[in-house]
């Protein structure tokens, strides 16, 4: 489904990524960890082409992303992307929120798009949420909106950027069980979280991130018992710390 | 100091006998606020295309927005005026150039005004509208992007939605300085609001009456003015919304 083959990146002289390497099988679930600014952010955009990559090939679906003939805006209408900052947009109530894109991209009837919307409101738990404003919900609650917005694109994978460290703690378990639902049903999902304990729920294979390099690439089974660099051992001692 | 004070001079009929003096004055206030509406509207539309285009990634597009902003907004915007009225007709095609200048005089005067006070608020409104894109949060576009808009309508569905509510006072003091500016356009001919305080004053022999009059109504306008941007502000506002500054 997600086929990551040798891209690198530069920011002028800084090389944020070298030469990675991975893939997301349909219906696979990956988590991608590692330290902060170690490019994982920067590899799961350019995913969908919201960051430009020099080097190597991705493609999603059979289509290639950094080839100029690809229409990005076709592509990540059937991608979905949740941030660590939601990101609904504020003037729009969630009812809006989650139509727009169905209306405005995918060219569907008022009716269907607000059908679907409120059929995944309900599923996320928000049912009687549709006419409020972003503003008016808890940050558990948006991060849960804006993942039923990206769910009504029917998209064929999901990639999700630290969905829950904007989080109060008491927030973080309602994302991610709306998350390990959805993994369960074999949505394909490329995951950069440092939640452990739901990478060893849902997780098919964990890669771990340093300095721009994909450093591991293992089965969940075998990342979480024995990593094999020093760097991926030292960085889970001290998330599963605490 | 002997002043004598005469309110009564306004219902007088006026020296071409077909208005009173007050009369005068109201028509100067329907030109003062025809020009400024039609101004500020074609200011706003102008102003939200370049504001835009400072802000896309396209180094000749953007390049162009920001020589329209300093080339509008760093010239006196009298001599603008001038430029529109005395030497912009002489630039035409000989034709064209020949039908304007046959045409009425106040369509002249009216059309030079209303271009000038456009093109000048435009590239101030143009520098609100950049500042308004530029204090979203950055992932909004991202995340428009992400979900299958393309550049065009994330700017139309996310951005210039939230930019332009975050601009709503700076946009009125810009409204308010078209209206202010619009008395620059009596020195070509124009009968706006300053302009028929300047005849009442020389027909009459009452500065003080024709000056505390369009003091008044130059006031009133503003008042309404701020009254409505007010009220837009508030129809606008997102409930639950924080500010992003
Ligand atoms: N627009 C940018 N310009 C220059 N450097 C950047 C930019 N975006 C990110 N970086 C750098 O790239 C590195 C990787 O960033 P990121 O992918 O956000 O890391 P992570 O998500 O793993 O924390 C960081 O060192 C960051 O400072
Ligand atoms: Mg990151």
């Amino acid at each position: 489904m997600i086929i990551i083959d040798n891209v690198s990146k530069r920011y002028g002289d800084f090389q944020v990524l070298t030469d990675c390497t991975t893939k997301v099988g349909k219906g696979e679930v990956v988590v991608v960890c590692g330290p902060s600014g170690s490019g994982k952010s920067t590899l799961i955009k350019c995913v969908n082409g919201l960051e430009p990559f020099h080097r190597g090939e991705i493609k999603v679906n059979g289509v290639s992303v950094g080839d100029p003939k690809t229409v990005l805006a076709k592509l990540r209408a059937h991608v979905g992307m949740v941030f660590q900052n939601f990101e609904l947009f504020p003037h729009m109530t969630i009812m809006e929120n989650l139509t727009v894109a169905q209306l405005k991209v995918l060219g569907r009837e008022k009716a269907e798009a607000e059908e679907r919307g409120k059929q995944l409101l309900d599923r996320v738990g928000l049912g009687a949420q549709a006419l409020k404003y972003p503003g008016q919900l808890s940050g558990g609650q948006q991060q849960r909106v804006a993942i039923a917005r990206a769910l009504a694109m029917d998209p064929v994978c999901m990639l999700f950027d630290e969905p829950t460290s904007a989080l109060d703690p008491e927030m973080i378990n309602e994302v991610l069980d709306v998350m390990t639902e959805l993994a369960q049903e074999g949505m394909t999902m490329m995951c950069v979280t440092h939640e452990m304990g739901f990478a060893r729920r849902v997780a098919h294979r964990v890669v771990f991130m340093d300095h721009g390099c994909i450093v591991e690439d293992d089965a969940k089974e075998a990342f979480f018992a024995h990593p094999s660099s020093e760097r991926a051992r030292q960085f889970l001692a001290k998330i599963l710390h605490h | 100091m002997g002043y004598h004070w005469n309110w009564g001079v306004f219902l007088q009929p006026s020296a071409t006998g077909s208005d009173t003096y007050l009369g005068w004055m109201i028509s100067g206030v329907e030109m003062t606020v025809a020009l400024s509406l039609s101004a500020w509207v074609i200011a706003l539309l102008l102003g939200a295309v370049v504001g835009v285009l400072r802000t896309v990634p396209s180094n000749v597009l953007s390049g162009f927005a920001r020589a329209y902003v300093e080339l509008f907004r760093n010239i006196p915007l009298l001599v603008q005026l001038f430029i529109w009225y005395f030497v912009l007709p002489e630039l035409l095609p000989v034709s064209l150039g020949n039908a304007y200048k046959q045409s009425n005089p106040v369509v002249q005067q009216f059309l030079s005004a209303m271009l000038c006070l456009a093109l000048f608020t435009s590239a101030r409104v143009a520098e609100q509208v950049r500042s308004g894109i530029n204090s979203l949060p950055r992932g909004q576009k991202n995340a428009a992007l992400a979900i299958g808009f393309t550049l065009p309508q994330t700017y139309r569905y996310v951005m210039l939605p939230m930019a332009f509510r975050l601009i709503v006072p700076p946009l009125t003091s810009e409204f308010l300085n078209i209206l202010k500016n619009s008395a620059v356009c009596s020195t070509i001919g124009l009968l706006e609001l300053t302009a028929q305080g300047r005849q009442l004053l020389d027909y009459t022999a009452q500065p003080y009456e024709s000056f505390i009059a369009v003091t008044l109504a130059y006031l009133l306008l503003n008042t309404v003015v701020m009254f409505g941007m007010r009220w837009v502000e508030a129809r606008m506002r997102v409930p639950g919304y924080i500010g992003s500054k």
